[in-house]
């Protein structure tokens, strides 16, 4: 039986609804369990003296005062911890040539960025730890730091580790045949340089790790805020020598994660370490400053890009020349190359041409180290596309809505390889410009626009397009040796009383896992979604999965959840025509009760069924399957990705005296395939641009020459708050995918994607024609001042 | 650590309507007070330097930064939280308009903005949509985007206004 999506009236029609989060009730009660709220029997606290050299040799280290301190009850160093846990490496195999040293839990020897953990201490509370911590001595002998990345290839730069011969962990170029034809003669050529600032994650709980060593079974369980607690499971087994089987991972309430905790990080394995050492629970809750210095970081690219166009408007070619500094360590297990490696795949996404060439250098530095963080290497390359794209029609005297419908890949063209060799299923690009454009009342706003700059008020409309990768297949991880799962599994248990138990391999950290699998398998199963109590994030109870990332979530765990949804129901069924005498195909569950599929006439409530299986089943006949658990998997293999699409426009207006640059409305156009819960996709969409106007207009790490953080605070980096944020008109066009049943693709990282390119195209459309243009993110008042040129050095 | 750190202070004060005495080392923060010695884990701590807003809790009916509020400073205090704000249902139709706007996403800003909204509805009126933003604009939110919470929040602000009329 196939669900009859598009007929609103079908039965159990709970797929496409909007139905409340059932988590939701306790977090506003403040009755969340995030992992700072669980105190365990014995646990004691650690924090970690972190280097505050950007780059330093190791010398002495004195922990005699520190260990003196009440309270004190251990102090650990990088010799202590390599006892019971080994160094990693963040590489793939698939990455050809990239390179990476090892790490280890506590710096050994020679710490490499300002924030690497060099000493851990332990004590009765989190204060006397810190106190402690601050009173022991390291003998640093700082080193030269590598901190610029344009130069970090250079012959007259330190080489930072020394085991390599430059400071290059990986470069990718991506080119077709003959790249440089477009250029050649091109009607017109526009050139930009483009810069996207260094970014944090900035989660509102911190990380968070409680590791808990039971001797007595040689068993490790952490309860971590964490995104991919099968990761973490097989990854803790394998550095500290523990049988997979034996490491428990518990993901609970997460408060926010974006991808910063979907990572190894050296302080959560050491107190993991620690725990083990100590025999008794360990908690580590980084505290603001750490998580500026040691949470990833990403982004922090430079980049210049050229675009080729014809006569007629059309696009023929880019070529783009890409960097980024990544710091002095690739992450572990992902490896920090996917940033860039995802602009050389993502640059001009939307459209149709021929001709391609991208390269991205990636280097190290003495920084913190970058990663992936919501809408890895989108944005980045969304804003140089739309950059040129917006130029290019400035240029030609196009209007930019035009120009993006001459050039995007047409909605009936699909499937279809990109010049950059993605692989597409099928896209509604021409489908969103329309509804945008009818959304924004397009040229109404235009002409005000026009009147309002008549009265020296300047306004801008910035469009950006975009595809957005969703549903990784291996591909991404597993091909390159990672023990990352793409495939995702889902069990489904109905219990006497007719309700349903589903355990899931991915996750929730608040984008509303659980109420769409509840969905899903309420639909699937023919109850309601009360009925269904939905368990996330714990290793010893769920499927093996991959967790929740890269937009995978709905589109990967939803269609196991589906499929094993269907699985319960036709067991269900055959039960009950075996007791009712009747034919299963002749009957249907809806709202949880069996009945006759024709007449709609309610044959058996699934509790009488609940209780003659599980209290009478000697009623039953003898051979007769009676498996009320059932459990699919799922894995995507038609295409290595599937890509989504959509359009954003923002509304400016720039205040050329002051520089200040006043949201007035975003709108954004998505497809992210079959939609399962209408709220929770509009709202993932709004959080992710915001997210997205931060990087624009607010954030950036920086750093000063000598490797140090200038702005490791809340007050000083700053992040989007309510005062300053737009209203936002989402619109959705559905092309679900054909490769599932559900046909549901990822919808969370989108508006991460294209709203830095709509606001710097806003921005730019409403000083271009005073002379200005910004490409230099985050565009705070004083970039804006100097591209206006009112403002000089 | 200083001794006047180290020294520690004898305390009374109403927490969520209960009286509480405790003992707590002179350098405490409200938050820890709430969180490590009462087990109050709802309201949260996100930066610890007074800017994200997570530890909002109510003091004598003013919302406060637990994490910059030391114990001294306590004595007598009538405290809110989360928890006995729920039990009396005194943001009850605040935490149904979030549940049914989706206005919070991973929850952990959620506790610190129901009753930073609680000290703009009460204070009566329909705020407008820029009057609200302004008003929450110290209370961060990574996931949302705000723009859910500001229909919730004038969704109740609405409701009691009109409650209060007819
Ligand atoms: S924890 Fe108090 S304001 Fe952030
Ligand atoms: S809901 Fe996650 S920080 Fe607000």
């Amino acid at each position: 039986m196939n669900i009859k999506f598009d007929d609103p009236n079908r039965p159990n029609s709970y797929i496409g609804r909007t139905v409340p989060r059932p988590n939701a009730g306790r977090l506003v009660a403040g009755k969340g369990r995030y992992v700072d709220d669980i105190t365990l029997p014995r646990m004691v606290h650690v924090a970690f003296l972190r280097c505050p050299h950007a780059h330093a040799k190791i010398g002495e280290i004195d922990t005699e005062e520190a260990r003196a301190q009440k309270g004190v009850l251990g102090i650990f160093t990088a010799r202590d911890l390599a006892q019971v846990c080994t160094p990693w490496e963040g590489k793939l195999a698939h990455l050809e040539g990239m390179k990476t040293p090892p790490q280890s839990a506590l710096a050994i020897d020679r710490a490499t960025w300002a924030g690497e953990p060099v000493v851990a201490v332990v004590a009765r509370t989190r204060a006397e730890a810190e106190a402690a911590a601050a009173l022991v001595i390291v003998d640093f002998e700082p080193l030269p730091a590598v901190t610029d990345m344009r130069s970090a290839l250079d012959k007259d730069t330190p080489v930072l580790h020394p085991q390599f011969d430059d400071n290059l962990c990986f470069r990718k170029e991506n080119a077709t045949a003959t790249p440089q034809k477009a250029f050649d003669g091109a009607h017109t050529v526009v050139e930009s340089e483009f810069k996207i600032g260094r970014h944090t994650g900035v989660t509102l709980e911190p990380r968070v790790i409680i590791a808990d060593w039971n001797g007595g079974e040689g068993e490790l369980t952490a309860h971590v805020s964490n995104q991919a607690p099968h990761m973490l499971q097989v990854l803790l087994a394998k550095h500290m020598g523990i049988p997979e089987s034996r490491v428990r991972v518990i993901c609970g309430d997460v408060g926010g994660s974006f991808g910063v905790k979907v990572h190894v990080y050296p302080d959560e394995v050491a107190t993991a370490a620690i725990a083990k050492i100590m025999g008794r629970p360990v908690k580590f809750c980084a505290d603001r400053l750490e998580s500026f210095t040691s949470d990833i970081h990403a982004r922090d690219h430079e980049a210049t890009g050229r675009i080729a166009v014809d006569e007629s408007g059309k696009i023929l070619g880019f070529d783009v020349d890409d960097w980024t500094g990544i710091g002095p360590y690739s992450i572990y297990p992902r490896t920090s190359a996917v940033e860039g490696l995802q602009v050389t795949n993502l640059i001009g996404g939307p459209y149709d041409f021929e001709h391609y060439r991208v390269r991205s250098t990636t280097v190290f530095q003495n920084k913190g180290i970058c990663a992936q963080y919501r809408a890895v290497g989108h944005p980045v390359a969304v804003a140089i596309t739309e950059g040129l794209v917006d130029m290019a029609a400035a240029e030609m005297g196009i209007d930019p809505i035009e120009f993006r419908r001459r050039n995007v890949i047409r909605d009936d063209a699909y499937p279809v390889t990109t010049a950059a060799g993605l692989k597409l299923e099928g896209l509604s690009h021409e489908k969103s410009l329309d509804a945008l454009v009818e959304a924004m009342d397009y040229d109404v706003l235009r002409a005000e626009q026009a009147d309002l700059r008549k009265r020296g008020i300047h306004r801008g409309i910035g469009i950006a397009s975009f595809i957005e990768l969703t549903n990784p297949s291996p591909f991404m991880y597993g091909i390159g040796g990672a023990r990352i799962s793409a495939q995702d599994g889902c069990t489904v248990r109905m219990d006497p009383d007719g309700s349903v138990v589903v355990l899931t391999g991915v996750t929730e950290q608040g984008q509303g896992t659980e109420a769409i699998m509840a969905q899903i398998v309420a639909e699937a199963v023919g109850i309601r979604p009360d009925m269904v109590r939905v368990v996330t994030g714990d290793t010893r109870v769920t499927p093996f999965g991959g967790g929740t990332w890269a937009s995978r979530g709905a589109g990967i765990g939803g269609e196991a959840a589906l499929k094993a949804g269907r699985a319960l129901r036709d067991q269900i069924l055959g039960i009950a025509a075996s007791m009712l005498q009747a034919k299963a195909e002749g009957l249907d569950i809806r709202d949880g009760q069996i009945v006759d599929a024709a007449s709609g006439e309610d044959r058996l409530p699934l509790e009488e069924l609940g209780r003659v299986v599980y209290f009478r089943g000697d009623t039953l006949p003898k051979d007769l399957s009676r498996e009320l658990m059932q459990t699919r998997h799922y894995i995507t293999s038609d295409y290595p990705y599937a890509f989504t699409n959509g359009v954003q426009a923002s509304y400016v207006e720039v205040d050329t005296e002051t520089g200040f640059v006043k949201l007035l409305k975003h709108w954004c156009v998505e497809d992210c395939g079959r939609i399962i819960n209408p709220q929770l996709v509009d709202e993932q969409i709004r959080g992710g641009i915001v997210q997205g106007i931060g990087g624009a207009l607010f954030e950036e790490i920086v750093y000063d020459d000598e490797g140090q953080i200038q702005n490791g605070s809340m007050a000083d980096y700053l992040v989007p708050m309510s005062g300053e944020m737009p209203d936002m008109v989402i619109r959705h066009v559905e092309t679900p995918t054909q490769e599932s049943e559900l046909g549901a693709k990822g919808a969370g990282e989108a508006g991460t994607a294209g709203a830095p390119a709509a606001v710097m195209n806003a921005i730019n459309d409403a000083i271009r024609p005073l002379g200005g243009q910004v490409t230099r993110m985050p565009f705070t008042p004083e970039r804006v001042l100097r591209a206006l040129g009112t403002l000089k050095d | 650590m200083t001794d006047a750190f180290r020294n520690r202070i004898d305390l009374e004060l109403t927490v969520n309507g209960e009286a509480v005495e405790l003992t707590v080392p002179a350098g405490r923060h409200l938050i820890d007070l709430l969180r490590l010695d009462l087990g109050l884990t709802g309201s949260h701590a996100g930066c610890e330097h007074g800017v994200c807003g997570a530890c909002t809790v109510l003091v004598d009916g003013a919302p406060v930064r637990g994490c910059l509020t030391l114990a001294p400073q306590l004595g007598g205090a009538d405290v809110w939280t989360i928890e006995g704000l729920t039990d009396r249902g005194l943001v009850a139709d605040l935490q149904a308009a979030f549940v049914a706007r989706n206005a919070l996403q991973c929850g952990y800003c959620t506790p610190g903005m129901l009753v930073a909204a609680k000290a703009l509805i009460d204070a009566g009126g329909t705020p407008s949509r820029a009057e609200i933003r302004e008003h929450m604009s110290g209370n961060y939110c990574r996931c949302t985007g705000y723009e859910a919470i500001v229909d919730a929040v004038e969704t109740v602000a609405r409701d009691r206004a009109e409650g209060a009329m007819s």
